[in-house]
Formats: C-alpha cells, sequence, structure tokens
C-alpha cells in the first residue's frame, strides 16, 4: 500500500501548562480535501505551524509519502525541499505579503529560490493567469491591491513552489462573503487542475462544507470527531460537533439553548 | 472606513508646505544650510583666516555684513566656511553610529536569546557613559582634531539606534510575511537582509535625522570648551569660544551669530527629521 | 418589564416609562448623504433608515459599503474632512446639528455603541469596575453609589458574576469582554443601540451567547438596536428587519424573512447565492465577478449594474428608485428590473 500525501501521527505540543495539541492524528490521501475545524485555543493553528514547520512539535510524526519531516531541517537542500513538500496560505491577507515588495517581484524572488537559472517570466505570466489576477496587477504594491487580490497573489507564490499540498490557515475569514465565494472556486480549479492536496483550517463549518472531503473536529487540542465531511456534518456523533451546527445562525435558530447546550459540555469534560 | 484618495506624488511636498509653515520653514534652512557649506570656498566674501587688526569688532557694515570678531576676522566668512567643518562631524557620527548601531541592533532582535542578552547588556553599559565625557576623554587622550570626538559620539550614540533597531526588528519579526518567506524556503539571514531591514530602515534613519541635531550640539559644545577642532579651522562651536573675549568687550554679535546659527540648524533639523519619522509611520498602514 | 426601582434625581427615566409617551423612533435617518475629500462620488449618498423603539435592525454590506460610516454618523464621530447632508434623528433630535453638549448627552445617554473588537475598545490598565461606571460619574448622571449598584445589576444581567467588577481586562476572555462592553453601553439606559460587528471577534458558540443576551435585554430594557454585519445568515437570524447596503446607497430594505426568502434587489441575491450554507447543495458558489465601484470614479445609474446579470442599457443611465415588491409595501429595492429576480432563495 502506498504511503498516503500526508500521515500525522500521535503530534503533542505543550505550551507551559497549557497543551496546545494533544495527540493528533490523521490521513490526507493524494488530491484529497482535509478540513481541520475548532475555534479558538482548539489547536488547529498549532497543528498547522508544525506540519509546515514553523513550530516544532513535542512529540510524534509528520510524514509526507513516507518522508519524515517532523525534526529540523539541515542545510539549504533540506530546507528547500520541505518547501516544496508544503506550501501554506495565511490568513491575513494585509500582512502576509511584505509591503516592499510587487507582486512581480514576490514571484520572481521564489522561482529564482527554487528554479534558478531558468526565465521566471514565463511561469510568472502563467502563475498570474492561473489565480486571475491580470498584468496590471503584476507591478502592483500590496498596499494597491484589494483583500481579494492579496490573497490571490499568496496562493500563487505558494503555488510557484510547485507543492504537493497546500495548508489554507483561515485563508478566506478575512474577506468579504462575495471575494470569498470568488476565491474559494479559485482553489476548487486549482485542485482539479494541479491535484495538489488541501488542507483547510477553518472555524466556518459553511466552507468546510463547500471546499473539502473530510473533515476533522478539534477541542482544546484534541481531535473529538472525523470522517467525510458530508456523513460528519449530516450526523454529527460527538456533542460538541453537535454545539458547532447549532451555533451556526439560520432562521429558526435557538441561541439560548447553545448557552446550556454548551454548559452542560463542559461539565461532563474533565477540567484541564 | 479606508476611501482611496487620488493624490498626484509630485506635489506631496507642495502640500506639506501648506499644511505646516514650520516645516517648510525648516526644510529650507535645511537646504540654505547644506547649500551654503557645498559652495562655501566660493561665496564666502574673505578668507576665514584674513586678519583686519585695524578693523576688529567692528559692526556690521557694507563690507562686512556680520561684522567683525575680536582678531579682526569676517564674521560672516567664518561662517560660511565653518559650515563645512560643523556640519561634517555630526554627518560623521550619524553615519558611524547608524551603521554600527542598527548592525547591533539588528542582529540582536533577529537572532533573540544569548546573543541578544550578551549585546542589549553591552549596548546598555555604553549608555551609562555620557557621550560628551567620553569625547573629552578620547580628546585628551588623541589630542586635538574631529577624529576623536566623531569616534567617541558615535559610539555613544550607539545605543539609541541599536535599541531602535532591535525593537523594530522584533516587531517586524512576527509579521506574518516574515512566516510565510521561511515556510517558502529562504534562509533566516536572507529574509532579514532582504525583506526586514528594509522595512525598518525608513524609520531608523528618520530618527538618525533627528540625531545629527544632536551631535551638532555635542561637537559644538566640544568646540566651545576648547577641545575638539583646532584653533584656526573655521567652526561654528570654535566662533562662540573665540567670541567670549568679545562678548567681554561689551561687542557680542561675533559670539552671538555662531550660536544663533547652532540653535537654529538644530531645531531645523529636528523638526524635518520628525515630520519625516511621522510620515514614515503612517505610510506603513 | 421595568427593572430599576425607583428615580431619585439623576438616574435616568426607565425605558417602559418613556416608551409609554410614544416616543420618535429610536434611529430615524432621513437622506443621509457624506462626501469626503479627494473623491469623486459621495460615500453615503441618499440613506434612508428607521429603527423603531425596541427594534432589532440589520444593517448588512461588504466592506466599503458605508455600512460602519453609517453607524458611526449615528453618534457624529465622522471622518476628518467629512461633509453631510440629511438629518439623523435619534430619539427626535437631530445629530447633525447638535451643539457640543447636546453631543454629549447624546453620546453617554441616549445613544451607546458596542464595537467590534472588545480588547482595543477597553482600556487594559483599568478595571472592570471603573470602566463600567467611568461615563456616568464624569458626566454626573448619577452619583458613584448609584453608578455602582447599577453596574452589578447590569453585570447580572450579562451573565457575570460582581467579581468581575475587580478584574482587569486582561484577566477575561473575549466573550466575557463583550459582554462587559455591551453592559456599559446599557449603564446610560440608552434608546439605542449601536452594534457595529460585535460578534466577529468571537467564536461562533460565544457569538451565538451573546446574540441570545442582546436579544434577551432588548426585551427587558426596550432598547433599539442597529445590528452592523457582514454576516447574512446572522442578520436573517436575530433581525426583524434588514436593510441591504452597495456603494453607500440602501439597494434593499424590508422583512428579514421576506428579504432573505424573495429578494428582490440582484445584489442581495448574488450575496445569498454566494454565501457557503449548510442547507444549500454543495458545489460550487455563484460568486460575484468583480468589485465594488472605485470611489475615485463618478458612479452614474445603478452602482451594482457592472457586475449585474440582469443589467441593461437603463440601469447605466438611471439611477434606480425605490419600488415596493409586490403586497408588501415594507420590502422595497432599489432596481429597475426586480420582477426579473426568479426563483427564492429556499429558506434563506
Amino acid at each position: 500500500m502506498p504511503d498516503p500525501l500526508l500521515e500525522v501521527r500521535g503530534l503533542c505540543r505543550t505550551f507551559g501548562d497549557v497543551r496546545a495539541v494533544d495527540d493528533v492524528s490523521f490521513t490526507l490521501p493524494d488530491g484529497g480535501s482535509l478540513g481541520i475545524v475548532g475555534e479558538s485555543g482548539s489547536g488547529k493553528t498549532t497543528t498547522a505551524r508544525i506540519i509546515v514547520g514553523l513550530d516544532r512539535a513535542d512529540a510524534g510524526h509528520v510524514r509526507v509519502r513516507g518522508q519524515d519531516r517532523t525534526a529540523q531541517p539541515r542545510g539549504r537542500t533540506e530546507r528547500l525541499a520541505r518547501a516544496r513538500q508544503i506550501q501554506m496560505v495565511f490568513q491575513d491577507p494585509y500582512l502576509s505579503l511584505d509591503p516592499r515588495t510587487g507582486v512581480e517581484a514576490v514571484l520572481r524572488e521564489t522561482l529564482k529560490l527554487h528554479k534558478p537559472g531558468t526565465d521566471p517570466a514565463p511561469r510568472i505570466r502563467e502563475l498570474l493567469d492561473q489565480v486571475g489576477l491580470g498584468t496590471r496587477a503584476a507591478d502592483a504594491l500590496p498596499r494597491e491591491l484589494s483583500g481579494g487580490q492579496r490573497q490571490r497573489v499568496a496562493i500563487a507564490r505558494a503555488l510557484a513552489v510547485e507543492p504537493t499540498i497546500l495548508v489554507l490557515d483561515e485563508a478566506v475569514a478575512a474577506l468579504d462573503v462575495s471575494v470569498q465565494a470568488q476565491i474559494l472556486n479559485l482553489l476548487a480549479d486549482i485542485r482539479e487542475q494541479t491535484r495538489i492536496g488541501y488542507l483547510f483550517i477553518t472555524h466556518d463549518l459553511g466552507v468546510v462544507r463547500c471546499v473539502t472531503d473530510d473533515v476533522i473536529v478539534m477541542r482544546r487540542g484534541r481531535v473529538v470527531e472525523s470522517g467525510r465531511t458530508a456523513d460528519v456534518l449530516a450526523l454529527p456523533n460527538h456533542a460538541y460537533t453537535r454545539l458547532l451546527m447549532a451555533s451556526v445562525p439560520r432562521p429558526g435558530w435557538n441561541p439560548h439553548a447553545i448557552g446550556t447546550a454548551r454548559r452542560a459540555l463542559q461539565a461532563t469534560e474533565p477540567t484541564t | 472606513m479606508s476611501t482611496t484618495l487620488t493624490r498626484r506624488p509630485g506635489l506631496a511636498r507642495l502640500r506639506a508646505a501648506g499644511h505646516s509653515p514650520l516645516y517648510a520653514v525648516s526644510a529650507g534652512f535645511v537646504g540654505l544650510v547644506v547649500t551654503v557649506a557645498l559652495l562655501a570656498p566660493w561665496i564666502a566674501p574673505y578668507g576665514p583666516n584674513t586678519v583686519e587688526l585695524g578693523g576688529a569688532l567692528g559692526a556690521p557694515s557694507g563690507d562686512h555684513l556680520l561684522g567683525v570678531d575680536a582678531a579682526g576676522r569676517d564674521t560672516l566668512s567664518r561662517l560660511v566656511v565653518g559650515a563645512r567643518t560643523s556640519l561634517l562631524g555630526p554627518l560623521g557620527v550619524v553615519v558611524l553610529s547608524t551603521i554600527a548601531g542598527g548592525a547591533v541592533g539588528v542582529i540582536a532582535g533577529w537572532r533573540g536569546g544569548w546573543t541578544d542578552s550578551v549585546l542589549s547588556r553591552t549596548t546598555e553599559l555604553t549608555l551609562a557613559f555620557p557621550g560628551l565625557l567620553l569625547a573629552i576623554l578620547f580628546t585628551s587622550v588623541y589630542g586635538e582634531g574631529l577624529l576623536a570626538p566623531v569616534v567617541a559620539l558615535s559610539i555613544a550614540y550607539v545605543p539609541y539606534v541599536a535599541r531602535l533597531a532591535r525593537s523594530l526588528v522584533l516587531a517586524e519579526r512576527e509579521r506574518p510575511y516574515v512566516a510565510a518567506y521561511r515556510v517558502q524556503g529562504h534562509s533566516g539571514t536572507d529574509i532579514c537582509l532582504r525583506h526586514v531591514v528594509p522595512n525598518i530602515a525608513p524609520v531608523v534613519l528618520a530618527q538618525c535625522t533627528v540625531n545629527f541635531g544632536y551631535a551638532l550640539i555635542d561637537l559644538a559644545g566640544l568646540s566651545f570648551l576648547g577641545l575638539g577642532v583646532p584653533a584656526l579651522t573655521p567652526d561654528w562651536g570654535r566662533m562662540v569660544f573665540d567670541g567670549k573675549s568679545a562678548i567681554q568687550s561689551g561687542y557680542p554679535l561675533s559670539a552671538i551669530v555662531p550660536c544663533l546659527v547652532i540653535v537654529l540648524t538644530v531645531v531645523a533639523f529636528n523638526v524635518v527629521g520628525e515630520r519625516w519619522a511621522d510620515e514614515v509611520a503612517g505610510r506603513n498602514r | 418589564m421595568n427593572t430599576t426601582k425607583h428615580n431619585p434625581a439623576g438616574t435616568p427615566r426607565p425605558a417602559a416609562e418613556r416608551a409609554a409617551d410614544t416616543p420618535p423612533a429610536a434611529l430615524d435617518i432621513r437622506g443621509l448623504r457624506m462626501r469626503l475629500p479627494r473623491t469623486a462620488r459621495p460615500v453615503l449618498d441618499g440613506v434612508d433608515l428607521t429603527v423603531g423603539a425596541g427594534e432589532t435592525v440589520a444593517l448588512v454590506g461588504e466592506s466599503g459599503s458605508g455600512k460602519t460610516l453609517t453607524s458611526r454618523t449615528v453618534l457624529r464621530l465622522l471622518p476628518g474632512g467629512a461633509t453631510t447632508e440629511g438629518t439623523v434623528h435619534v430619539a427626535g433630535d437631530d445629530v447633525l446639528t447638535m451643539n457640543a453638549r447636546e453631543l454629549r448627552r447624546l453620546r453617554t445617554r441616549t445613544a451607546a455603541m458596542i464595537f467590534q473588537d472588545p480588547r482595543a475598545a477597553i482600556n487594559p490598565l483599568r478595571r472592570i469596575d471603573d470602566f463600567l461606571t467611568e461615563s456616568v460619574r464624569l458626566n454626573k448622571i448619577m452619583t458613584p453609589a448609584a453608578a455602582n449598584a447599577r453596574a452589578v445589576e447590569l453585570l447580572e444581567a450579562v451573565g457575570l458574576t460582581a467579581d468581575a467588577l475587580r478584574r482587569h481586562p486582561g484577566e477575561l476572555s473575549g466573550g466575557m469582554l463583550q459582554r462587559v462592553m455591551i453592559a456599559a453601553a446599557l449603564m446610560g439606559d440608552p434608546a439605542l443601540l449601536l452594534a457595529d460587528e460585535p460578534t466577529t471577534a468571537l467564536d461562533v458558540t460565544t457569538q451565538a451567547e451573546v446574540v441570545a443576551l442582546l436579544g434577551d435585554l432588548r426585551a427587558r430594557f426596550g432598547t433599539g438596536l442597529l445590528f452592523v454585519t457582514h454576516d447574512l445568515g446572522l442578520a436573517a437570524a436575530i433581525s426583524d428587519r434588514v436593510y441591504v447596503m452597495y456603494a453607500g446607497r440602501i439597494a434593499e430594505t424590508g422583512p428579514a424573512a421576506s428579504v432573505f426568502a424573495r429578494p428582490r434587489h440582484p445584489y442581495t441575491k448574488a450575496l445569498l447565492d454566494s454565501t457557503p450554507d449548510l442547507d444549500a447543495p454543495r458545489g460550487r458558489l455563484a460568486a460575484i465577478d468583480g468589485q465594488p465601484p472605485d470611489l475615485r470614479r463618478e458612479l452614474t445609474g445603478c452602482p451594482f449594474a457592472p457586475r449585474c446579470a440582469h443589467a441593461d442599457e437603463v440601469c447605466t443611465v438611471e439611477a434606480p428608485r425605490r419600488t415596493p415588491a409586490p403586497g408588501e409595501p415594507a420590502h422595497t429595492a432599489g432596481c429597475h428590473h426586480s420582477d426579473r429576480l426568479e426563483g427564492t432563495r429556499g429558506d434563506a
């Protein structure tokens, strides 16, 4: 049986007294799309940072196609190889781009780093095309672009590396609804074209439903539920997942019941 | 509530002048002083050391626009030629302290840990020495001349620049774009030099414009004490020192004029520097 | 309904007592137009909006629509260089023509705002009791003793205990801080509450609790609530009436159920279609192409025309007037072709 695209097993990370990530395990199949759902303090962002290499785990391992990447990379070649495995798009479109670097310069930098010696210009045009940015945007500085355009640049920058996995850390949370829809459609298109695997970190169940095949639900560092997105959202097993579903506002919604349900849930949990 | 505004960048300076007359005047004065310093040998009416003993302590006249000092030298010419030395010294101080202080602050802020502790404690020790005293010490050891006090003052100014650079780097390090570059596979040094430093540079440089004013005062003070530049070099601080006897004789103009020029230049540099710093801070929104 | 027990001189009249005099609407904006320097068109272009006493009204829009500007104008928190036309009546008095004393009275007693990020809006160095009572004490609305008593009462009303009074903001969670903000807003017994995205920075479960709280407080104190948000689902779930804003104008307004079930403006419909929803069928979202109009360019006709699937000649030339839905006079939309919007959104 071939190794899955991404395998995370027994991941643990503690900050002082707090277990930010507590025995988290999941798998991402080839070309799959996995959502990690949770609220603040769930550990989903820490998990993403460990997977991407911005933070280290205290225990557990992260494997891409069987290759372990839990330890820190040694040397330039390994660092670049890691970058080519997993790339990330961040939540804040305003701060995830260097304010002094223009769009084209950003892409050129990345291409020079990973593909030195080849002419970057055609690939830059291709990438801008792929994310739906016109040539006018190529000369622009980040502050001249809208939030949605900046996220497109961030996606182009990530794709320039040609990664096998793309981690999206609340990548659409800071965008307007109509822009969010454009970016989600773009991501769906890219997945169809390139068979990249997606790891979607979000708190928004609507987004998860739209864009992911599988989902895991995290609470206080632990995975409380996992499965196919359609199944989990239709028939949630865990009380917390049910609470999350009930909290999504819609007509006929009963916000009062949520406070009661939340307190009931906290009463059943061990205090750590 | 962000509205995009139409602006033509070329007219920015004129607009600034409209909003703040103080800034306009200060910027103009800075420009004037620098121009005078650059063109000094061609615009000074007399040589700085040309002596006219007969007309010593003369009042302003057609020949001598600002009068004559106690040794019979034309005040205006000394002022004009002295601009060079008086501005060169602070320039040296600023350049040296910015490079050294910037490097120390960036390394301390970027590397963190032990490197940061060692560098920060060392710079704090330096802070304990008043710059002027250090300059006097150096001058008494190495003798007269501009180099010793400039080096001494640069060392004294390093902690201020280093502290600023370090705190800026610490803040910038937390920005998501730095994390993004790390994920992309760039090395730490690369990110620091190519992205973090250019982003903090404008703030540091704006601060250094203000430091120029302080250095000018410090160096002029040294010359006033008789240390620093040698006796025959025209230098504003030296002119005040030379003018002591003129004050005692009741003809203070040759001492007051350089004093005034020092004060005005320092204020002008401060205003321009602070305005620049404000603009830089506001620009990165 | 009336919870304040007695009325010594200096405490505000309870809302129920005010209601008995059939007061004017909590908020009545008519023809509000605002221009900012160096822009080619007004940032607010003829906004008409009302909030009745005890009503919850949602103001929905995306960034650049003018919804935050509108809510801030109610307290006359205008951006630098802004010029305004029109009237903004809060409990009967026009905010735009008030003098400084009346304005202070408005901001401390008649209307209060709850901001998006409680941590940014509360001084981290002061204690909670200080924060809650500061405004009413400094403006001599109540004696310090009465202010403290009211602070305790309101803290309990928002679901916190009196020992939160001695804490500092850093010791409380985001959800708890937002409740403190709500309590602070109610201290002066306002007729109108303005909430600018009050739950966007909160977890979805905390959001539900805060929303429940706002509903309870409304019922208890009778305040009108203007809820500004970009979250359509939230607006649909909590408001009685809804205004949808686009490019500084009200695109559509009406009872929430009606607007979301049968939108009469293409923008509202497009917004609904592009919202990922737990109940709608899965698949790609119907995204709206393009972007909102640039403030540096002049606008003729309908601002949404360049992005609208139903637009034609008349839309680019003539600004649409508000037309009511057939049979529902309260539901109006500014569109030339409202009848072309076929189909419903289902349960919205």
